[in-house]
């Protein structure tokens, strides 16, 4: 747990993952580094741990869970607007893709 | 701790009747039954009027589990079920079994009666299954997660592989699956294999789930995933993997085959050939109903969404990741893993938490699901071929 609201699971990874709420607006100090959450941040998503290029592997747990499908700055949310699995496409309920 | 002793030389945790229907047209009748019976007498059956092989044999693994004393089919009498091999194969294994066909009993009536009657004897031949010493390596517990989250792959899971490892150590029958959420994992996995047969074998497996989803149009990946956070396959994957632990793999089996010697197993649950039935498995309780035909006794259940079902014939313990689903359906759940992403406890303490639950409900200790009375069943068709020479272990 690198703070109270986020948690590093590997150290080869470019993910945080939030194991307590992180409200839009707040800020919060990511291995010394100052940060200010852009959308709200709930349990079990995850943040860039630094800047994530394009088409760059995803790592979580030490492995990749995917690419980037655009540029990610440190600190954003890392979901479906911004990677993709390099297996099979994820799907969504229509009405509640929330992101 | 101590065992229903059956015939064959398993032993069971429960001591339960099963009323089970061969096709829809039969259900009213069953269910009917056995909602007048009392709670040991639970409700299975298979909806569909063509034969299907796999749905045979695991209709006979379920039958013929060690939980189970005795069983009443429930048939109609013109559907395809082969209710004949069923009830012989039933009785090779010294079971009480009765079988009622809808056709010609008189009816739905007089078929409810003489089912309550027959279910009456069959708790009465129940009560003489001999109740002898049981080691925990007699045990074979299953695991399957359903409702994950981004909290699943670093509580729930990783605690369940860590109980898993002790029972492994303890020389227990441990059984892990869907290889359809296991797509991403497979080189990882493979590495694990006690053969590099095996490991062969795994990797297979995998690649045919990965064909038979993409050709589905999805993977096992539900919209409540992506709300917890979780993105994408291989993502969950990786989280779900962590409930097989850290032990060696020992062979790979197919729903319904019973593993021969202590050790961890990888179910292969993705259908063989040409996808032609649909989904391999349609939901969280089909899978619990393959672990129990390939002999769990009892079945641990990750979740951190949230799901609150059990089962019929095996106990279902519950094992909750997100502390925020913990708090709203604590009723529900047998243990809060919620506890590891909070910081107030380790996965190896969680691990031991349901390592312990698991040999108190071994020994007759009710789950929540039980308790609430959640006896889920869903069986459906597939296709299966035979195992290779090279899936089941050879040694140690």
């Amino acid at each position: 747990m690198i703070n109270k609201h986020f948690v590093l699971l590997h150290k080869a990874d470019n993910t945080f993952v939030c194991c307590k709420q992180l409200l839009a607006g707040s800020s919060t100090t990511l291995e010394d580094v100052d940060v200010t959450m852009t959308v709200d941040i709930t349990v079990g998503h995850k943040i860039a741990r630094q800047a994530i290029t394009e088409g760059e592997k995803v790592i979580k747990y030490g492995v990749s869970i995917g690419s980037a499908t655009k540029d990610i700055a440190f600190g954003e949310h890392i979901h479906m607007h911004n990677m993709k699995s390099d297996y099979i496409a994820s799907h969504t309920r229509q009405s509640r893709t929330g992101e | 701790m101590k065992g229903y002793l059956r015939a064959d030389g398993r032993k069971g945790i429960r001591n339960i009747i099963l009323v089970t229907y061969l096709v829809e047209c039969a259900h009213h009748v069953a269910r009917a039954i056995v909602t007048d019976s009392s709670d040991n007498v639970q409700l299975i059956g298979f909806p569909g009027c063509y034969p299907n092989e796999y749905s045979l044999n695991i209709m006979e693994g379920l039958c013929t589990h060690p939980n189970v004393a005795g069983v009443l089919i429930v048939s109609l009498g013109c559907e395809g079920f082969n209710r004949e091999q069923l009830a012989n194969t039933i009785q090779a294994s010294a079971r009480a079994v009765d079988t009622l066909v809808i056709q010609k009993s008189g009816g739905t009536r007089k078929t409810i009666a003489a089912g309550l009657s027959s279910v009456n004897e069959l708790l009465i031949s129940a009560e003489k299954a001999e109740l002898v010493p049981m080691d925990i390596s007699e045990l074979v517990v299953g695991t399957i997660c359903g409702g994950s989250d981004g909290t699943s792959g670093i509580g729930a899971n990783p605690a369940v592989g860590h109980c898993f490892d002790q029972l492994v150590e303890d020389d227990a029958i441990c059984i892990f699956e869907e290889t359809g959420e296991l797509i991403g994992c497979e080189q990882i996995m493979a590495e694990r294999a006690i053969t590099p047969e095996l490991g062969e074998e795994i990797m297979k497996s995998v690649e045919k789930a990965e064909q038979y989803y993409t050709k589905m149009g999805y993977g096992s990946f539900a919209p409540g995933n992506a709300e917890g956070g979780l993105t994408t396959q291989e993502e969950k994957s990786m989280g779900a993997y962590a409930k097989s632990g850290s032990s060696k793999i020992h062979g790979l089996i197919k729903p319904g085959d019973i593993p021969n010697q202590g050790g961890l197993y990888l179910m292969d649950v993705v259908p063989d050939g040409e996808p032609m039935f649909g989904f391999p498995n349609i939901v969280d309780n089909a899978e619990i109903v393959e672990m129990i035909a390939s002999g769990c006794h009892l079945t641990l259940f990750t979740t951190g969404r949230g799901s609150v079902v059990g089962s019929a014939i095996s106990p279902v313990i519950k094992v909750c990741a997100n502390p925020e689903t913990y708090d709203n359906l604590s009723d529900d759940m047998d243990i809060n893993a919620g506890k590891i992403i909070k910081g107030e406890a380790t996965v190896a303490q969680v691990g031991d938490e349901i390592y312990q639950l698991v040999k108190q409900v071994a020994q007759g200790q009710q789950t929540k699901s039980e308790e609430l009375g959640h006896q889920e069943f869903v069986l459906t068709y597939k296709k299966f071929e035979a195992i290779g020479p090279s899936c089941l272990p050879t040694a140690r």
